[in-house]
């Protein structure tokens, strides 16, 4: 890829780019990153390979090789999208390739924390307010403005209400999305956990 | 909202802050650590420069990339003998225990953990893996997290987490005989479907459940997340208090009775309070196999391959997908499906039970002509014992290789792969579109016992028509 990988990094409460969509349920992370590509100790080269199968499969036609997508930072999906491995190497691939937040009908749980973890904003829509945008995204291009704190997608033509857990939404708003220091700052509390659970006691063998 | 299950105890015991955006901070007892989901998290250290918090309360080993046959160094792999390298480095570096390849411990990690007695009630136990859930078995909240999540549990041995809700999946009735573990939690997903426990705890339950031994336990929770939930236990009893004693780990002596002790309480309790019960008779249960690109996709032995109009509205579009991959046709019966390879092992099948059941199944039988069958047992440890008993002549005599223990075609990333659109028959847990190695090989899920009886015949078979004879 040409344009230099910018993680995202600290608090943010806007983000706009053009869409992608992806259709399909149950769109699992074997799908989205194969595991041969699980063979290596970082993350910098995987953008190229995301949904490389499928993409192979399509010869050229998958959305993530059509001309017209080209530059997509917000991905639409169905439900249930990043079932299966815990591999936060599919949404590090994903968003190697381009992706800054997704919008779906649903997401799988390990999937969704890794997101979290890594700042990608995960959204839902009824599947009605999904289609509606995969059904538009078939004809032309579409640009969404995200507004994290009023939970809402705006373009010239739609503006949907998005859906997004609270805990969620505080984190990219205050940047602890990024945890480990946050973590780290009750390092108290954490070493008396350590003291007071029983099993610490009696594995002491 | 759930109450005085033993997920609420096990969590609240675990509770170290309320974070400010609304998480729980938990505290992680045990975590795993494995080559696959580790460097990056390592990386991640060194670039914020911190230290790994308790080296002492995590333990790694070597299972996703190892070759299976030929297991000596350095790897034929380069990329993966980079990987263990750099493992290797880190708990060093990092004075983790590591349980490597030859060592006697080495094996998948979800299979090892509970061998050695590291798993054990009452822990919360994480891993950068999904199939953590496996260790629920034992009465331990144990889910899978990502590398982000790997890195926070080094430096501070804690996650920021939303608590789970808890559904009860109560399981009345037996298993009959030919049925195993395996066919109850295929049939389990299939009737809640893969997403209805994104956002929920499973607890298993009920006269099946107490009736399955400790391994079988193991096979249940580790498809949890298949179901889509992450987290997936058993209240421990009897039969888990005798598996863990006298483990390497296990409290020994006077500890053992307070550990006892305390595991005892932490069973949910009789008037605790579910977010939701599912109820269903395991005595319905048949030989279960997926005909899909979803675990949810599976029907019994003697079932056909159902149509869209039988489905669900929202399950119509992936079945659309399935029988386009699979080659499949609605209405077509799965029974005699012409098999390429067959499969044994993996976290979910490949304890020395399930080699067992397998081996009993195989002995005085050969595999079919053209299939390739191979047993990649668990661990070191399942290796050992299987050859202790003679298992290993009896798959080889059958016409099955036996390989080093590792994850292997569960995810084939090392060089066991399904080649072309080849059929597997298959006791690991995912059958999505590419899992096995080959874009459009094709994963049939099955207990390992179907597995032994379609090597036999070369196509899928009811099992029981081999053990009842």
């Amino acid at each position: 890829m040409s344009v230099k990988f910018k993680p995202p990094i600290g608090k943010f409460s806007q983000i706009n780019g053009k869409c992608i969509s992806l259709v399909g349920d149950d769109i699992d992370t074997d799908r989205i990153i194969p595991a041969r590509f699980l063979k290596c100790i970082d993350f910098d080269s995987l953008g190229e390979s995301v949904f490389d199968d499928d993409r192979k499969t399509l010869k050229g036609n998958h959305p993530f090789d059509l001309e017209t997508n080209k530059g997509s930072s917000i991905l639409i999906v169905n439900s249930n999208f990043g079932c299966g491995s815990s591999r936060e190497h599919a949404p590090q691939a994903l968003m190697r390739w381009g992706i800054k937040a997704i919008i779906g009908e649903s997401f799988a749980d390990i999937f969704y924390s890794n997101c979290i973890a890594i700042g990608i904003p995960c959204f839902t829509l009824p599947k009605e307010s999904i289609k509606k945008i995969q059904k538009y995204l078939n004809i032309k291009n579409l640009f969404l403005e995200i507004d994290l704190f009023e939970s809402t997608a705006k373009a010239e033509e739609f503006k949907f209400d998005l859906e997004i857990k609270e805990t969620s939404k505080k984190m990219f708003l205050s940047g602890e999305w990024d945890a480990t220091l946050k973590l780290l700052e009750n390092k108290a509390l954490i070493e008396n956990k350590l003291n007071d659970l029983p099993y610490i006691k009696f594995n002491n063998n | 909202m759930s109450q005085d299950t033993l997920f609420d105890k096990v969590w609240d015991l675990h509770k170290v802050a309320n974070l400010p955006g609304g998480s729980d901070q938990i505290f992680i007892g045990l975590h795993l650590i494995h080559e696959v989901t580790s460097p990056q998290a390592f990386g991640a250290l060194k670039d914020k420069n911190l230290k790994v918090k308790f080296p002492q309360r995590t333990v790694a080993t070597v299972d996703h990339i190892v070759p299976t046959d030929n297991q000596s160094r350095p790897f034929k792999d380069n990329l993966a003998e980079q990987m263990i390298n750099t493992l290797e480095k880190n708990c060093i570096e990092h004075k983790i225990k590591f349980f490597n390849i030859g060592s006697g411990n080495q094996g998948i990690v979800h299979v090892v953990a509970p061998e050695l007695g590291l798993t054990q009630p009452g822990m919360t136990i994480a891993c950068g893996d999904s199939h953590t859930s496996t260790h629920g078995a034992f009465g331990s909240i144990a889910f899978g997290i990502g590398t982000s999540q790997v890195r926070d549990v080094l430096a501070s041995q804690t996650i920021a987490m939303n608590k789970l809700k808890v559904r009860q999946i109560w399981c009345e009735n037996k298993l009959s005989t030919g049925i195993y573990a395996k066919d109850l939690v295929l049939h389990i997903i299939n009737q809640l479907g893969v997403k209805a426990g994104v956002g929920f705890a499973y607890e298993f339950a009920g006269p099946a459940i107490s009736e399955l031994s400790m391994e079988e336990r193991m096979t249940i929770c580790n498809m949890s997340i298949e179901g889509g939930a992450r987290c997936g236990y058993i209240n421990p009893d009897e039969k888990t208090f005798s598996y863990i004693k006298d483990k390497l780990f296990s409290p020994k002596n006077e500890n053992w009775e307070n550990a006892v002790k305390w595991w005892k309480s932490l069973v949910s309790t009789d008037n605790c309070i579910y977010d939701d019960v599912f109820k269903l008779d395991a005595s319905k249960v048949e030989p279960t196999i997926t005909w899909g690109i979803t675990p949810g996709q599976s029907i019994g032995i003697n079932q056909k391959i159902p149509s869209l109009n039988e489905m669900h509205p929202n399950d119509q579009f992936i079945a659309g997908e399935a029988y386009e991959y699979m080659g499949f046709k609605p209405g077509q019966s799965i029974k005699n499906t012409p098999i390429d390879v067959c499969f044994i092992g993996s976290c979910t099948n490949g304890r020395i039970s399930d080699l067992r059941v397998a081996a009993r199944v195989l002995e005085h039988n050969k595999v079919a002509k053209n299939i390739k069958a191979f047993v990649v047992p668990g661990s070191e440890k399942v290796a050992k014992e299987a050859k202790e008993e003679g298992l290993d002549k009896i798959f080889i005599k059958a016409g099955f290789q036996w390989r080093e223990p590792g994850c292997s075609m569960c995810l084939a990333m090392n060089s066991d792969k399904l080649i072309g659109n080849q059929v597997s028959a298959s006791s690991s847990n995912r059958n999505f579109k590419g899992r096995q190695g080959s874009p459009n090989g094709r994963t049939l899920l099955m207990s390992p016992a179907m597995v032994a009886a379609a090597s036999i015949t070369g196509k899928v078979s009811d099992v029981r028509d081999f053990i009842n004879k």
